[in-house]
Formats: structure tokens, sequence, C-alpha cells
């Protein structure tokens, strides 16, 4: 701890925890889970670096994750749009995937990653790919035709509140909050 | 709502890219984009606006609006009114920042205001209560984006500095942003020397020397906590095997090994070692044999374990009773043992009893959901996955358990459908009432039971040492036996919710473990009465009695773990041809490990070491069933999604019986599978 401790300065290490919902020992941690996604020669200039999605990929945490390309994209500020994140987009991650993030918060990223066509509202198609990562992505193991429109209508009649065929974000929020779960299964931990 | 509406058309709708990320302001997107195309192929003439342009987008086009024929998902709907919808806050909120900043602004606002609001008896009976001021000002709001955001800024300067960070900290933006946003405030009082090395504001104003100097002692103090937390590799391992429910389970054992160690320390410091110090003057006459371990009697019976050993006078008193003179010049402290014995153990079931209540309350408010149980399919769909889970073969079982449960859930809403005749219904009312009345009689049954293997040793002359076990084994043996009993009935039983049954598990297991308790303590309670042992009091054999409760606990847990899953891995595979191994049973386990710390806390008073014994056995307890998990091979995460094991919880109390409340949040889609 104390090598990665002289590389993030302590007044950086205190507005992160002050912007963010992780303690001091998670974000040095995540320093230094960080720096070794990152080649040797790049590891002094770490908060100006951003990490492929490749390499981010390769955490444990996210390897088998059927939503890893999602969260990678929502979380990503990179202009490209190619998913690559920097220590910033890193620490973003982790803290609303932490214990103390609100319920509010974690939603509405949940939200975004659901969104698989960033339109801002779960139609059909994103209800449908939404299934199909939950079930997994082989040929045998996805659900039917008809059982899955079954499944899409029954969901919209119970979230869509206002009947346009899509769920937004209100509506998602509403839902979630019916549920005690969600805040403790949405969480990933280094 | 009041969001303000921003439309910034491009110019151009060429080329756009299909992958719009947030930095993509007030582009329509290619949804929209397509739809808008083919409705304007028509003569409809489209005014062009202007790049951010701030119009009311509706007055432009009233001349040049038609209704065009049904195209496409919106029929009714002509280009303009899709653009307006494609603009509206509940679909740009999923995916622009300028949205959600506004919703920001407008809760700082709220915030703010909330606090000023004037009250009720100043307002003039003539004025109308305008709400408008309130929080439609911005509906004036063609406010651009960057308006919204130094309007955003301005209204966290107004806040605290700590509501401040509050605020700051729960928006859902890029931390990127965030560090912006909080450098345009000016900085505050209170210069930090050398805080400007990356240009960025200085952090918030500490206040004074001495206060900066506790914080960083606090802080070095969590970092030590956080270094020297147990277990926190291999928790992770068993999260990312079997998912936050199995990972519940011993995050409660975790809590409950903090309890003892806590008890144990206080128990250690102000009466054990006070008393090891000054041991009394008898000697032990026994020798020491290996069955002591296993009984608690024997040599242990005048040892520091009881509460007979421990003296009823004040210790180390310069005043002696014997010459008449005290000798205060001495430098000794007296201490008043029984005083001492009985403040350590009263203040620390106290201490307990707050920590428990607060947790309880705590979780039992997180978890509490108010509303009807329908929406299941969406809740099982948007809070299904489990993300701790990160071993591969972990990921692919997860996949396939939510896989069943959808198709039991859709086969079960089919079938729901059709409501159940008079017949069927009278059929499971008989069903229910029977296995209630079948789970009842074995509860009488084990209790008429104990209570004569309790009357028969009591009074038994031949006094073996090993005869002292027959009754913890009894009861023991009933407490393992009974759970798989009431499996079985419920499977017979076939509830619909999978709640419900559940709960009703729960209530047998309790009912029985709590009936057979009470009537032990009714039973040495009453012992004491006619107690003439030799040369022990009725405390000491009480605790005794208790010490050998939780071990043949301990050693009837590690049989069950062992045999239990042995022997069905036996049964499965040879009867049955399944290679499944059984499934982790969290409720069953949880309320084990209730039992055993309810047993403890009885005996806490007559055993002062007691919280020792448990303390190893809850150590031993973890290691045992995170190898037994891992090693015996494949086992499926249960297929029982349990949310956590809130809390269980006991009030303290010596003697008598306690209510244990164990809340658990599971939603299960299918009995018990043990066969």
């Amino acid at each position: 701890m104390g090598g990665s401790a002289s590389q993030l300065p302590r007044d950086l290490l205190g507005e992160y925890q002050e912007l963010t919902f992780l303690t001091k020992q998670e974000i040095l941690l995540a320093h230094k889970r960080f720096s070794e996604l990152l080649p040797k020669e790049e590891r002094e200039s770490i908060l100006l670096k951003r990490v492929p999605k490749s390499k981010i990929l390769t955490l444990p945490e996210l390897r088998a994750n059927p939503f890893q390309d999602r969260i990678c994209r929502v979380f990503s500020t990179s202009e490209h749009g190619d998913g690559s994140m920097s220590f910033e987009d890193f620490l973003d991650l982790l803290s609303v995937f932490s214990d103390s993030a609100t319920s509010e918060i974690k939603s509405h990223y949940a939200f975004r990653i659901f969104d698989f066509d960033d339109d801002g509202t779960l139609d059909k198609k994103d209800l449908e790919k939404l299934v199909n990562c939950l079930t997994g992505e082989g040929d045998e193991t996805r659900l039917s035709e008809s059982e899955m429109d079954q499944l899409i209508q029954n969901i919209l009649e119970e979230s869509d509140i206002d009947k346009d065929g899509t769920i937004n974000l209100s509506e998602f929020q509403h839902v979630i909050s019916r549920s005690p779960d969600f805040a403790s299964s949405f969480k990933i931990v280094l | 709502m009041s969001q303000p509406v921003t439309l910034c058309v491009p110019e151009s709708w060429d080329g756009a890219s299909l992958d719009l990320s947030l930095s993509d302001e007030g582009a329509v997107h290619s949804s929209f984009q397509q739809l808008l195309q083919e409705q304007s192929t028509e003569e409809l003439e489209l005014q062009e606006l202007t790049p951010g342009g701030r119009e009311n987008p509706a007055a432009g086009r009233t001349e040049d609006w038609e209704e065009p024929e049904p195209r496409g998902e919106h029929p009714d709907f002509s280009s303009a009114t899709l653009r307006i919808v494609a603009g509206m806050p509940s679909r740009t909120i999923g995916r622009s920042r300028g949205a959600v900043i506004s919703q920001c602004y407008n809760r700082t606002a709220k915030l703010r205001r909330r606090s000023s609001r004037p009250p009720l008896h100043q307002i003039s009976r003539s004025a109308r209560p305008s709400l408008r001021q309130y929080d439609l000002e911005l509906d004036t709001g063609h406010v651009e984006q960057e308006d919204t955001q130094s309007l955003l800024v301005k209204e966290l300067q107004t806040l605290s500095s700590s509501q401040r960070s509050h605020m700051l900290q729960a928006m859902p933006v890029s931390l990127a942003e965030k560090l912006s946003l909080r450098s345009r405030f000016p900085p505050l009082r209170g210069r930090r020397g050398g805080s400007d090395r990356l240009g960025l504001a200085p952090v918030s104003d500490l206040g004074s020397v001495p206060l900066q100097g506790f914080r960083s002692l606090w802080d070095g103090f969590l970092s030590l906590l956080h270094s020297l937390q147990p277990w926190h590799h291999s928790l992770k391992q068993i999260g990312g095997r079997f998912g936050s429910s199995v990972l519940s389970y011993f995050l409660f054992l975790k809590t409950l090994l903090a309890f003892n160690v806590f008890l144990f320390l206080t128990l250690l410091i102000f009466v054990v070692a006070t008393q090891a110090a000054y041991p009394p003057a008898a000697e032990n006459s026994r020798l020491f044999t290996g069955l002591e371990l296993l009984t608690g009697a024997g040599y242990f019976t005048q040892t520091l374990m009881y509460y007979g050993y421990y003296s009823n006078f004040t210790l180390n008193d310069p005043c002696t009773s014997g010459d008449r003179s005290c000798q205060p010049g001495k430098g000794h402290l007296p201490y008043n043992m029984p005083l001492a014995y009985v403040f350590t153990i009263g203040v620390s079931f106290f201490i307990m009893c707050i920590l428990l209540v607060y947790s309880m309350s705590r979780s039992f408010g997180e978890s509490y959901r108010v509303g009807s149980s329908s929406g299941d399919f969406a809740i099982k769909v948007f809070c299904a996955w489990d993300y701790k889970v990160i071993q591969r073969r972990s990921v692919r079982l997860q996949n396939e358990n939510i896989r069943t449960q959808l198709k039991e859930l859709l086969g079960e809403w089919q079938s729901k459908s059709r409501p159940m005749s008079l017949c069927r219904r009278l059929g499971r009312m008989v069903v229910l009432g029977l296995a209630w009345a079948l789970s009842l009689g074995t509860v009488l049954g084990c209790v008429v039971a104990v209570y004569y293997f309790a009357e028969h040793m009591g009074s038994s002359e031949a006094r073996q040492e090993a005869f002292l076990l027959v009754l913890p084994m009894v009861v023991s043996l009933m407490n393992l036996v009974m759970p798989y009993l009431y499996n079985l009935l419920a499977a017979w039983e076939k509830q619909e919710s999978p709640v419900l049954e559940v709960y009703m598990a729960i209530c047998r297991n309790l009912i029985l473990k709590m009936v057979v308790l009470g009537l032990l303590c009714y039973h040495w309670l009453s012992r004491k009465m006619g107690c003439s042992e030799e040369d022990k009091c009725w405390e000491t054999s009480v605790g005794q009695e208790l010490y050998r409760f939780v071990v043949m606990d301990f050693v009837f847990t590690l049989l069950d773990t062992f045999l239990g899953e042995l022997l069905w891995r036996l049964i499965l595979e040879k009867k049955l041809m399944r290679k499944q191994r059984p499934e982790f049973d969290i409720a069953r386990n949880v309320l084990e490990l209730i039992y055993g710390q309810t047993l403890t806390w009885l005996g806490v008073l007559f055993c002062p070491l007691l919280p020792a014994v448990q303390i190893l056995k809850l150590v031993l307890l973890f290691y045992i069933k995170k190898v037994t998990m891992a090693g015996l091979g494949e086992r499926s995460p249960p297929s029982s999604v349990c949310g956590s094991v809130q809390k269980g919880g006991r009030a303290p109390g010596g003697g008598g019986g306690g209510v244990r409340r164990a809340f658990l949040t599971c939603t299960r889609s299918r009995p018990l599978r043990f066969y």
C-alpha cells in the first residue's frame, strides 16, 4: 500500500473519497489494480491514460459478466465510443457498484446498462437482449419465441405505467424500488 | 415535471453515428432519425431550426402540420411530434447529460427552498398560495445547457459543504464532470499548504489543526481495521462462486463471531483475569481426564470455567475481617468480585441488545417493501442477476437457474389464470391442516421425550460421567432430524407462494427449538430447589449442562455436514442416477447458528468462558462449511435467490426463552430440492 499511496496525491485521494462512495482503502486498491492493467512504462502517468476495453475485460470481476460490454460502454467517457476507461471512469464504476452507493444511483446506472440501444428507454428489443443475457448466450439456453414474447408482454404490463410500449427511467426505478434484493445483488467488490 | 426541454436539432442528419454517448447532447437518436426521415419524405415541409434554437417547437409548425398516413411504429404521430417526443425528459434523461444536470439542479433548488418555505400564518388570506414559485420557475426556461450547469453551481454554492458533497456524490454523472463542477466553487477559507499540486481546488476546509490530526488518526485506525479484516479473500471467493445468498450466511457467521469476541474480551478483562490473579485457597481435587472436554464436568468443575469458582467476596481487600485494622497505605485496590461479575455481564448484554436492535431495525427498514407482490416478472428480470458471481462455471449455473425460474414463473402464471375449483381448495386445506397437525404433534412428542430423559437422568443414582451426555445428544439429534422431516412435509404440501413456504419452515423449526429450550430452562430452574450437591452450586451444574449442549450442538453439526452430504450424494447417485449435490439450505443453517448463539447467551452467566468455546466453534464452522461447499465437488448454487439474511436476533437475558427472529427475504421458485 505504501508504493501506490505515494503515487496518488493525498488531496486527490480526499477529493475522490468525497465525490464517490468509495473509502480511501478501496480507492487505493483500485489504483493498484488499474495500474496493473497498464504496461509498465505508462504506470507513472496513470491519471492521464485510458485502458482499452479488452484489457478492462480481463479483470476477474468483469470477465464472465454477461453485461461486461454494456458496463464498459456506460462508464466510459471516451469520445470515440470505444469503451476505453480512464482511472476516473474506473472509480466511477466501482463507486456505483460499491456497498454504500444509494439505490437511486444504482438503478440509474442499471437502466443505462440495460438500455442496449442507448435511446433512453427500454423497448422490446432491449428487453429481449436483456433476457438473452440473463439466460445465457447459447442457442439451447435461450427461451423459445413464444415464451420470450409472453415474458416481455408480462414485463411491459407490470411496469409500463404510461402504456407507451417502453419503460423509461422512472418506471424502471419504480419497479426496482419494490425489490429489496436489488441493492445487494448490484455489487462488485475488488 | 418541470424539466426544461432543450431541442437542439443538428443541421444535417447524415452520417450520424449510431453509437451516441452522453457527449452528443441534443441529437435525436438514430431510431427516431429513421422515423423522422420516413415521415419527412412526404410533401410536408419542415421548418428549418437553427442549432441551439430556443423557440417553441409547436408554434412554428401548425400551418405545416398534416395528418400523415399510418407508417412505421408511430402511425399517428407526425415528425414534429416525434421530434418533440424524442426530446422529452422521459426519453432524454436516460441518455442525456443535460437532462441529468437539470434534474440535479431541480433537486438542489427544492432542497434549498424546502428549508426556506414561509410559514403559513404569514400568508394573508386573500393571497392564493401560488405553487408556481416553488418548482415551476424554470418553466420559462428554454435554458441552455451551460446556463443549467452554472445555475446548478450557484445552487450548490448556497448549500453547506457537507450537503454539497452529498449532492455531488449522489449525482449520476461521471467523476470528471463532478470534479469540474467542484472546481468551479471558489476556494473555501482556510488554505491548506501545498494542496494545489495538480491545480485543483483545495479540499474542503478541515478547520483547526487538532481536528485535522484527529481525522488522520481516525483514517489510520480505519485503514488498520480494514487490513485486519479477517476472511476478506475467502468471503470474496465464496461470493464469487456461490452468490450473495450463500455469502450472507457467512457474513452472519462473521457478525456473530464479532459479538462473541466482544463478550469474551469484556469478560476476560473484568472477570476472568482478575479472578485468575487471585485464585481461591481450595485446591482442585479432581484429575484431568479427556472426557471433560465433552462433559465439562470433572476437573473443569472447580476451574475458572464456572460460576462456582468465582469468589463471592471482595478480592485484594486491604481491610480483612480478621484483624480490625485496615492498612490503607499498602497500595492495593479492592475488587468487589460479585459486583464486577454481575455488572460486566449486565452491561455487555445491554450493549449487545442495543446493537442487535439497531442492526435489526436498519435491515428491516432496508428490506421492507410496501405494495403488492405483483410485478414478479419485471422484478425477476431486472434484479435477478447477481454481480458478485464471477467464476465462469457459476455464471453458467446462474444462467441456468434464472432460465428455470423464468420458465416456472411463466408456467405458474398460465396456470394461475385458471382459478382453482372448490374441491381442490378443500383438498389443499385438508393437506395443510394435516401437515400442521403432524408438525405440532412431533413437537409435542419431542417435548415429552426430553422431559422424560431430563427427569430420568436427574434422578438416576448411577452418576457416570458419560451419562451426562445423553440429554444433550437427544436434543441435538432431534434438532438434526426434525428439519428434514419438515422439509418433507413442505414438499408434500406444495405451497404456491415460495415466500410463505420458507416462513412456514422457519416457524416450525423455531417452535420446536423454542419449546424444547423452554422446557429445559424450566427443568434446570426447578432443579435448583432440590439441589444438594456436595461441592458445587446449582449455577455450576446449569453452566455445565449448557456447555455440554454447545459442544454437542457442534458435534452434531459436523456430523450433519459430513454424513448428510455423503448420504445424500449416495442416495442421489445410486437411486436417482443424478449427479446433483444437495443445495445449501440457508434457512436451516442460519437457524442453527442462532440456536447455538442463544445457548451461549443463556449460559454466559453461569459459565463465563462459554463465549470462548463459541468463538472456537464458529471459526471451525466457517472453515468446515467453506471446505465442504467447495471441496465435495460440484454444488449448484441455491435455486432460491435469497436476498440477504437480514438479521437473527434474540433479546438477551439469562434463563427463560427468548424470541428469535430471522428475517429472510427469499424468493424461491420451488420447494427445496433434496430428492
